[in-house]
């Protein structure tokens, strides 16, 4: 008998899981959540220390309405429902939402051309508020906005919202409605039997589940080829730098200002951010690594010069922090799902650039598919949502609450007591990075040069991201 | 809370003024310090030389610190520590935050010190990724000197302005052995012998070399220089990148208040009494501007807490509002007070001048009236350039100051 059968054996029935989700994006968070919501015994497999670990980790925040999304597309259904989703539970999670609308800012008389198409697709997308504005009236809602500006469209219904905040809220649901999460799980290996699949990682037990999902991001396909023997995609890394400035700079934009897209990307915006920061970015540059996300010189103060133009006034304000994220683009424009019923498995592949919007929307869908092959599940008769930490400037934060302890992050006014809930929430900050993205410590305008010593202590030595 | 001076900072300048006030019988000094204890800067430059100013001796920073902060406590003046400002308001009202809640602190005057802090990586635009192990001069003193934790131990210093010098001070104390600093130009910005330091601590100092690129994925495992004269490009190994100095004036507050900033130094605007665009704030210490010592700031928040002790007894309520702009041009950097009162003697005695690069001239400040003040002189940047108020003679119809080099 093969080891692979032995280890079957030593299997109790009771610790197969329904399902198991491998990584831990906004993806997986909502996949995770669905299915613990709708009664699955879940386990999510994350590589890395904490969730957000891929592509997840750095985008632009903005919830998208999908009304330039190509019509028909799955990404258009998955973008419109998680949009619809998130409108519909944020309250409920304590989670925020900026309403700022955005508007689609022409520079010249081509890019004029082009408005009467994209309003068209719009409407066609259901998407009916979207209407074009001339140039007064542009000016006028951006008195900031570059006198070159030639006009524009609006889309009321574009909001930003915390890009870390939702997929923690996502899985913490799930957990606290009974999934599992396996920290440092890199799946690296699998059998199917034909009812269920063996799950293994070097430095783990292996995992044993009736069904995969596979939200693995930018490796979705080296996982599909490792355990499936074959990916009907490539990943094909795509990364985008991002200018953050001070928080003096969010007057400047009252509303998302986006430029007229092109065939590769939605191009540079200028956005707010939920922390009350200004944002220019990103770009879109190709590459061959999917674990590199750095900052060049050269990407950046092109950044600047392009935010330069569009708000002439972020001249004179100081930036804040760079980072860069990169997306998990393929051959195709659409996301690459596939259901491989005879395999009890589904991709999630190439969710590409409007994941954390689509992410709830992408969990029914998946679902959908995954409950019309299996037997029906009993949902649990109460369901657990848990109250996020509030993290958004324009909502009120902890340190207006006395009892602090005392201000870790003076930049970003985070308080010791919002740290150590951090450190022991569902899903415990195990490490800095974990702690910024619950936290917002050291993503300041100092970048740690005032809290590093104490956040280090706090962590017990381990400050240095 | 109603107070007499409210002071923003428990630094040495800020410190420093308050001491002054309590001498002069103003009753209610509250210092509002948001770190858990007073003293600034210096509290985490475990270092000498401080003090010689103030105190005729050598002092290590802590010590140099617990010092100041104990004359200020015994002169009377309240130090709230934890607590944070949050808001400038128009007239003297602060927005405060702080354990037991938020607070409303309302001042006859306010005195904003709140100092200066390094430009992180960032902000430079350097190239790479994220490793653990890039840090400032003063985020790797409060880890080594308040902590006593050491992230790496081969880094790269990254500058050579006089912290850079402290930063490898800094460094061997925490056990560590620089692997060079690197200063993209000709000499080092700090006075001789600075480099001295350098070399007899055994750290190669690097001109003529520019920071490239920061290599490896999760820790720090080199960086690419390029020779600044060649253009030649190679890899240094090293497991830190301490980036020093380019210090910029800690004006967040004011940034989102209804003050006006100086968008030369990057700190308030202010006029040679320390007073701010709303007269009841004034600034002093190096929030003014990029850099000057803990004993240069100190004695600045002596003269500005006079000037409020003046203000608050009614010698300054006859000043007009009519006033003199001094602007800068390249390469002057920057021109501290940037608003001078005609006719008044008292406050700051100088002009305090910076250039943004090495340069031999003249330095010229000329008015409105064609009148010009001369003076040959060749000066590196971030030296201190001070031009004494008296000698310029200024008139009520001076209009502006032109501040700026013949080469
Ligand atoms: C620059 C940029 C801007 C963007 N802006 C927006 C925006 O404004 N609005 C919007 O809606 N979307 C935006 N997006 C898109 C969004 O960020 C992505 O669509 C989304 O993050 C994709 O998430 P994911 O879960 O599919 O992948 P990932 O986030 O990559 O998650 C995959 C996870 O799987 C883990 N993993 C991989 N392999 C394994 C394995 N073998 N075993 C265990 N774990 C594994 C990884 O560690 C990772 O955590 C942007 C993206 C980028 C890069
Ligand atoms: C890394 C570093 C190293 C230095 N090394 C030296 C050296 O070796 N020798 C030397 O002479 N000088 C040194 N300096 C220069 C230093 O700025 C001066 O020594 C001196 O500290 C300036 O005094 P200050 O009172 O203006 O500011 P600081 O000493 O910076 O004090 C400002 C105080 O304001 C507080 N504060 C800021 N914002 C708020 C707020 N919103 N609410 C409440 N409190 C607030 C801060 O917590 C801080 O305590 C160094 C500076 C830095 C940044």
């Amino acid at each position: 008998m093969s080891a692979e059968t032995g280890r079957f054996s030593r299997l109790e029935k009771h610790n197969i899981f329904d399902v198991a989700i491998v990584g831990g994006g906004v993806v997986g968070c909502a996949v995770a959540r669905k299915f613990a919501l709708e009664g699955a015994k879940v386990v999510l497999l994350e590589k890395g220390r904490d969730i957000l670990n891929g592509a997840s980790k750095a985008n632009s925040a903005i919830l998208h309405t999908g009304f330039d999304a190509p019509p028909g597309s799955l990404e258009l259904h998955c973008v419109q429902q998680g949009y619809k989703e998130y409108l519909d539970i944020f309250k409920d999670f304590n989670l925020p939402i900026l309403k700022t609308s955005a508007f689609v800012v022409a520079w010249n008389e081509e890019q004029i051309i082009r408005l009467d198409k994209i309003i068209k697709q719009a409407h066609q997308n259901n998407v009916s508020d979207v209407h074009g504005i001339d140039r007064d009236c542009l000016l006028a809602s951006e008195p900031h906005l570059s006198t070159h500006a030639l006009g524009g469209i609006s889309v009321p219904g574009e909001y930003v919202i915390d890009p870390w905040s939702s997929p923690l809220a996502y899985i913490t649901q799930a957990v606290l409605n009974g999934a599992e999460v396996r920290f440092g799980y890199e799946v690296c290996g699998g059998q199917f039997d034909g009812e269920n699949w063996l799950l293994n990682s070097e430095t783990n037990e292996d995992i044993s589940a009736r069904f995969v999902v596979n939200c693995a991001g930018l490796y979705g396909d080296y996982l599909d080829q490792f355990l499936l023997g074959k990916s009907e995609f490539s990943i094909k890394p795509r990364k985008g730098q991002f200018l953050v400035y001070d928080k003096a700079a969010t007057a400047l934009i009252n509303s998302i200002i986006l430029p007229v897209p092109d065939e590769r990307t939605k191009g540079v915006v200028l956005t707010q951010t939920i922390f009350g920061n200004l944002l220019v970015g990103p770009t879109a540059e190709e590459q061959d690594e999917r674990n590199i996300a750095g900052v060049t010189a050269d990407g950046l103060e092109n950044l600047k010069s392009q935010g330069e133009a569009i708000v002439p006034a972020l001249r004179e304000m100081p930036i804040t922090a760079t980072y860069a994220g990169i997306r998990p683009a393929t051959e195709s424009k659409d996301y690459r799902i596939f259901n491989y019923q005879d395999k009890n498995w589904i991709t999630a592949g190439g969710i590409r650039s409007t994941g954390l919007t689509s992410s709830l929307g992408l969990a029914s869908y998946i679902f959908k598919q995954y409950s019309e092959t299996t037997e029906p599940l009993v949902p649990p008769t109460e369901i657990k949502t848990p109250k996020m930490p509030n993290l958004a400037e324009h909502e009120p934060r902890d340190w207006m609450k006395p009892d602090y302890g005392e201000i870790v992050c003076h930049c970003e006014m985070v308080t010791r007591r919002e740290i150590e809930n951090a450190m022991s929430s569902t899903i415990p900050a195990r490490d800095l990075s974990a702690l910024k993205r619950r936290t917002r410590a050291t993503m300041g305008r100092c970048q740690s040069f005032y809290c590093t010593a104490r956040l280090a202590e706090l962590m017990g030595g381990d400050a240095d991201e | 809370m109603h107070v007499d001076v409210a002071i923003i900072g428990g630094g040495p300048a800020g410190l420093a003024a308050a001491i002054t006030l309590r001498k002069r019988g103003i009753k209610k000094v509250t210092i509002l310090e948001r770190e858990c204890n007073a003293g600034g800067i210096p509290r985490h430059c475990g270092h000498p030389p401080f003090g010689m100013r103030e105190f005729h001796r050598i002092l290590r920073g802590p010590k140099y610190a617990a010092r100041v902060v104990e004359q200020a406590k015994s002169a009377g003046a309240q130090i709230l520590t934890r607590h944070s400002v949050t808001e400038l308001l128009p007239g003297g009202e602060l927005k405060v935050a702080s354990p037991q809640g938020l607070l409303t602190i309302s001042a006859k005057r306010v005195l904003i010190a709140t100092g200066v802090r390094e430009t992180p990586r960032a902000a430079r635009f350097v190239t790479g990724g994220r490793p653990k192990g890039i840090t400032t001069t003063g985020a790797l003193q409060s880890m080594i000197y308040l902590k006593g934790l050491s992230p790496f131990k081969r880094p790269v210093i990254v500058g050579s302005e006089l912290v850079s010098f402290s930063a490898i001070l800094t460094a061997i104390k925490g056990g560590m052995d620089p692997v060079a600093m690197i200063e993209p130009g000709q000499r080092i910005t700090a006075r001789h012998p600075c480099e001295l330091i350098a070399h007899f601590k055994g750290v190669p100092l690097l001109l003529n070399t520019e920071l490239k690129e920061i290599l490896g994925t999760s820790k720090v495992e080199g960086i690419t220089v390029n020779d600044t004269k060649t253009g030649e490009s190679r890899d240094i190994d090293c497991d830190g990148v301490i980036f020093t100095g380019k210090f910029i004036p800690e004006a967040a507050l004011a940034k989102l208040s209804h003050l006006q900033l100086d968008a030369a130094s990057g700190g308030l605007e202010i006029d040679q009494f320390g007073r701010c665009s709303d007269a009841n704030y004034y600034a002093t210490g190096n929030i003014l501007r990029p850099v000057e010592t803990a004993g240069w700031s100190y004695r600045e928040g002596h003269v500005v807490g006079a000037m409020i002790a003046d203000d608050l007894e009614g010698k300054l309520s006859d000043i007009k509002d009519a006033s003199v702009l001094c602007r800068c041009e390249d390469p002057v950097k920057l021109v501290v007070p940037q608003r001078i009162i005609p006719g008044r003697t008292g406050g700051f005695k100088h002009l305090q001048l910076r250039v943004s690069r090495a340069v031999k001239g003249e330095l010229i400040i000329a008015d409105n009236l064609g009148r010009e003040w001369k003076k040959k002189m060749s000066v590196l940047p971030e030296r201190r350039i001070l031009v004494a108020l008296s000698e310029l003679g200024i008139l009520e119809n001076t209009g502006t100051l032109r501040v700026y080099f013949k080469e």
